[in-house]
């Protein structure tokens, strides 16, 4: 703090400079440039994840090869899972949103270990290196789909070590960036601002960092597993050292299926932020909501089985998997219906980041409604590992933390960069990747309920027809993700200067300047009794 | 789709797991399009040209509850008609008719109780089947959507998976848990026949004798290739899995016995032994418990064969 009295308050955090050049952002510990890096590191990486999609999606187009072979086929679908996974959707709104936006929006100047906040960087930009490593050398790709199922992990002979321990180092960032969330939400909350007034962005994020925190530990103890009996031959998982495979299967989930709401938890949180400032009214059943998050942080640790209900897990888990799966769907269901009751009687402003948010709603729905048939046993096993369950989490990973991603971006973008972009083109966007979005994935359920095996390189002549309508929406939607891409870019430097609060929202974050100085706020916020951050 | 085509069942499962599909499915279209539809008339009614000043309302208890209470009370009835669509696949009559699934990268074989072995599952209509599944590598899954079930094969353990085929016909049996290279491949055909058909195609010793053996490298090269031998190891020099076939009769090799090194020669014996207890001499670079014995698998009479061919790589 003895550097705070020379920080000047009228220059905005992306004109500061305190060193020469790039040593400006790598070196910096305002979380806001944090929060950016993290951004760009994110986008570079989404392309290469894209063009992996890409590129599965055309060879998917007829039955048999047509640009690559099967061994390729097998590491692009592992490869753009681990990268969309690990490195995009977990760490994803709250590295980027919840970085820029969590001390702001409860009244703080950076988050409580701004340090610890920039070493987390580092550590998820060597994660990505070492999988990005395994992928250039050594004897092969990793084609072991993301989720490195033992014991296939120890018979592959591709690069896995690298790509294991590259997961096992992002695991580190997300802990940290949790414990980092955790102490400021506790300890730095604006005077006044008691629990139950803060905004429900903060909020998510607060449910989110415990799961963050509690549960990639497992993963990480596992992967560290598979390299011990990769390279001692220790047997764990594998069978023929006297491994258990389904004891993998188990750890797995037990971070991996938490990990959902990681990546969901924040997307909802941002949603709940949208939807008030575009209907100028108080959101609809506060408490609910909040309860609603803690409640969905909490059960989905208990439903990581439902992955497994064809593994032959014991009858008792099955149906104790089963039941638990149907209870997580209640408190999503109670949000949906508090964020439509929220519109009742608003003043609706269509812009940009409102489309979003509703689009947001109809695709969670479909992705939400859909795992009520994977959560049900017997539908469950007719439908597990096919085409149907890649619809179904494209819809909530892709769709519900996309769509909300975007639709963050756009309502936050004027405060980040201070300028605004063209909604015209913004909105174009938002059509052509949402039709191409639908056509994408809604074949998917088709091809799973008719039967169609998932991580397939080539396919029975019966399922070609829904094949070649989501190739075609592949190319759609990557379409409008150009275009969205494109304006925000080109905004960002050229766009007109955005005003403090072009929106008229009810956050902190709307109450500093655009873009905000570096310690965003001259004078930090006192809440009285009768303030809130929905107070219209 | 098969959900909604079959008026006949392909099996006495269809109808359990078809009840709670139908179920969940309409339910879902209901509050999806019933919930679209009302944000579509609030956005339209409650537009900002329409309605320029927001009624401010904070929430109602009332409602929290009755939509807490409701979607509880329909999660429960699904998942009663989930659970009561998969009870009876978990308990097989006594009486099943057994067939043994070998599953390995890349194919499955079928295995009879009377010594038959074939690469198409033969089944009898009206009868209780119960496939016995084991894995000689990794994590399969067997999957006959017709017939509405899945049962993934894992190495080192017993799982099975049972049904009453209930309409004649050819049906699709995939591979649902990713398994490497040849995965999409790792498919075959279920043949439901009527029982009096049946009964005479597996009593008939004939067709077991099917392949004729024209010499025993072609015969050792065929028992290779169904076993899935190829899978880990190449014949043209290249590192997979395991040490590659060439040049390995009478050829000397480093291997680690426990932790001693030594120089063997590839011989009869030595060949023999790798098959049947794969883990005693581990090839210099390679890595310990990759391949299970072969034990069950293969006679005697084929590992000759099998001997005969590799001397000639």
């Amino acid at each position: 703090m003895q550097t705070a009295t020379q920080i000047p308050t009228d220059v905005s955090f992306l004109e500061y400079r305190k060193y020469k050049g790039i040593f400006n952002w790598i070196l910096s510990t305002d979380h806001k440039r944090i929060g950016l890096m993290y951004l760009y590191s994110m986008m570079t990486l989404f392309f290469v994840g894209v063009a992996l999609g890409l590129a599965m999606k055309l060879e998917l187009i007829a039955p048999g090869k047509t640009i690559m072979d099967a061994q390729d086929y097998n590491a692009v679908f592992t490869v753009h899972g681990v990268i969309m996974i690990f490195m995009i959707v977990i760490p994803g709104l709250p590295a980027v949103f919840g970085n820029f936006l969590l001390p702001i929006m409860i009244g703080a100047k950076d988050v409580a270990f701004p340090k610890l906040n920039l070493l987390s960087w580092y550590i998820y930009i060597l994660g990505a290196l070492l999988v990005i490593a395994s992928v250039l050398f050594g004897n092969g790709t990793p084609d072991t789909g993301w989720t490195f199922y033992a014991p296939y992990s120890f018979k592959s002979g591709t690069n896995l070590l690298p790509a294991i321990f590259g997961a096992f180092v992002l695991g580190f960032s997300s802990i940290l960036t949790g414990l980092n969330f955790i102490v400021t939400i506790h300890r730095m909350r604006a005077p006044g601002m008691t629990w139950l007034k803060m905004p429900l962005f903060p909020w998510s994020l607060y449910g989110t960092a415990w799961i963050q925190l509690l549960a990639t530990p497992v993963v990480g103890i596992t992967l560290l597993l598979i390299i011990l009996e990769r390279v001692f031959g220790i047997g764990v998982f594998d069978p023929a050292l006297g491994g258990d495979p389904i004891l993998y299967q188990h750890l797995f989930w037990i971070y991996s299926h938490p990990a959902v709401y990681v990546m969901i938890l924040p997307a909802m949180g941002a949603i709940s932020e949208i939807i008030p400032t575009f209907t100028q009214k108080h959101i609809f059943g506060y408490k609910a909501i909040i309860g609603s998050t803690l409640a969905i942080a909490f059960v989905g640790y208990f439903v990581w089985g439902h992955h497994m209900f064809t593994s032959g897990m014991s009858g008792t888990a099955q149906y104790t998997f089963s039941i638990l799966t149907f209870l997580v769907a209640i408190p999503s269901a109670i949000k949906v219906f508090n964020w439509i009751s929220t519109m009742y009687k608003g003043s609706i402003s269509l812009q940009t980041p409102f489309y979003w948010a509703a689009s947001f709603i109809f695709i969670f729905m479909i992705g939400g409604l859909s795992g009520l048939v994977l959560g049900a046993l017997a539908t469950d096993i007719y439908v597990h590992d096919t085409a149907f369950v890649v619809a179904h989490f494209h819809f909530i990973v892709f769709g519900g933390v996309g769509f909300s991603f975007f639709g963050a971006i756009h309502y936050w973008f004027p405060k980040i960069w201070g300028r605004m972009y063209d909604t015209k083109w913004a909105n174009t966007g938002w059509l052509v990747f949402s039709i191409g979005f639908l056509a994408l994935y809604s074949p998917m359920f088709y091809l799973g309920m008719q039967g169609m095996p998932r991580r397939y390189y080539d396919y029975l002549e019966e399922f070609h027809a829904a094949n070649i309508l989501s190739t075609l929406g592949s190319w759609v939607m990557t379409f409008g993700l150009v275009i969205i891409v494109i304006n925000l870019v080109r905004s960002a430097k050229h766009g007109p200067k955005a005003e403090m609060n072009p929106w008229n929202g009810k956050t902190l974050e709307w109450t500093v300047p655009s873009p905000p100085p570096v310690e965003n706020f001259e004078e930090i916020p006192v809440y009285g009794e009768k303030d809130g951050p929905y107070e219209y | 789709m098969y959900i909604l085509a079959n008026t006949t069942h392909a099996s006495n499962m269809v109808e359990g797991v078809d009840k709670a599909f139908l179920l969940i499915l309409g339910v879902s279209f209901i509050f999806l399009i019933g919930l679209t539809i009302t944000m579509l008339v609030f956005i339209y009614k409650y537009n900002k040209e329409k309605n320029p000043r927001a009624t401010q309302i904070k929430g109602s208890n009332t409602l929290e509850i009755i939509w807490t209470v409701i979607p509880t009370i329909l999660v429960l009835v699904m998942f009663y008609y989930g659970w009561a669509g998969w009870k009876p696949m978990t308990k097989p009559p006594k009486d099943s008719f057994n067939i043994t699934v070998n599953s390995r990268m890349w194919n499955f074989t079928f295995e009879y109780e009377n010594g038959k072995k074939t690469d198409t599952l033969f089944i009898p209509k009206d009868k209780a089947v119960k496939l016995n599944l084991r894995s000689m590598d990794v994590i399969h899954s067997v999957y006959i959507p017709a017939f509405r079930v899945k049962q993934d094969v894992v190495p080192g353990a017993e799982k099975f998976l049972w049904f009453i085929p209930q309409k004649e016909g050819i049906y699709e049996l995939f591979c649902t848990e990713y398994c490497g290279l040849n995965h999409s491949y790792m498919y075959n055909w279920v043949k439901v026949m009527p029982e009096e058909d049946f009964n005479k195609w597996y009593v008939d010793t004939t067709q077991k004798a099917m392949a004729v053996v024209d010499s025993p490298t072609a015969a050792g090269k065929r028992i290779m290739t169904n076993i899935g031998c190829f899978a880990c190891h190449s014949i043209d020099g290249s590192k997979l899995v395991g040490p590659s076939f060439k040049g390995i009769y009478g050829g000397q090799r480093t291997v680690k016995t426990g932790s001693d090194e030594r120089q063997v020669v590839a011989d009869d014996e030595y060949i023999h032994r790798s098959i049947f207890d794969p883990n005693a001499d581990i090839v210099d670079g390679f890595n310990k418990g990759l391949m299970l014995p072969y034990t069950t698998q293969l006679t005697e009479d084929d590992v000759k064969l099998i001997i005969e061919y590799m001397k000639t790589l």
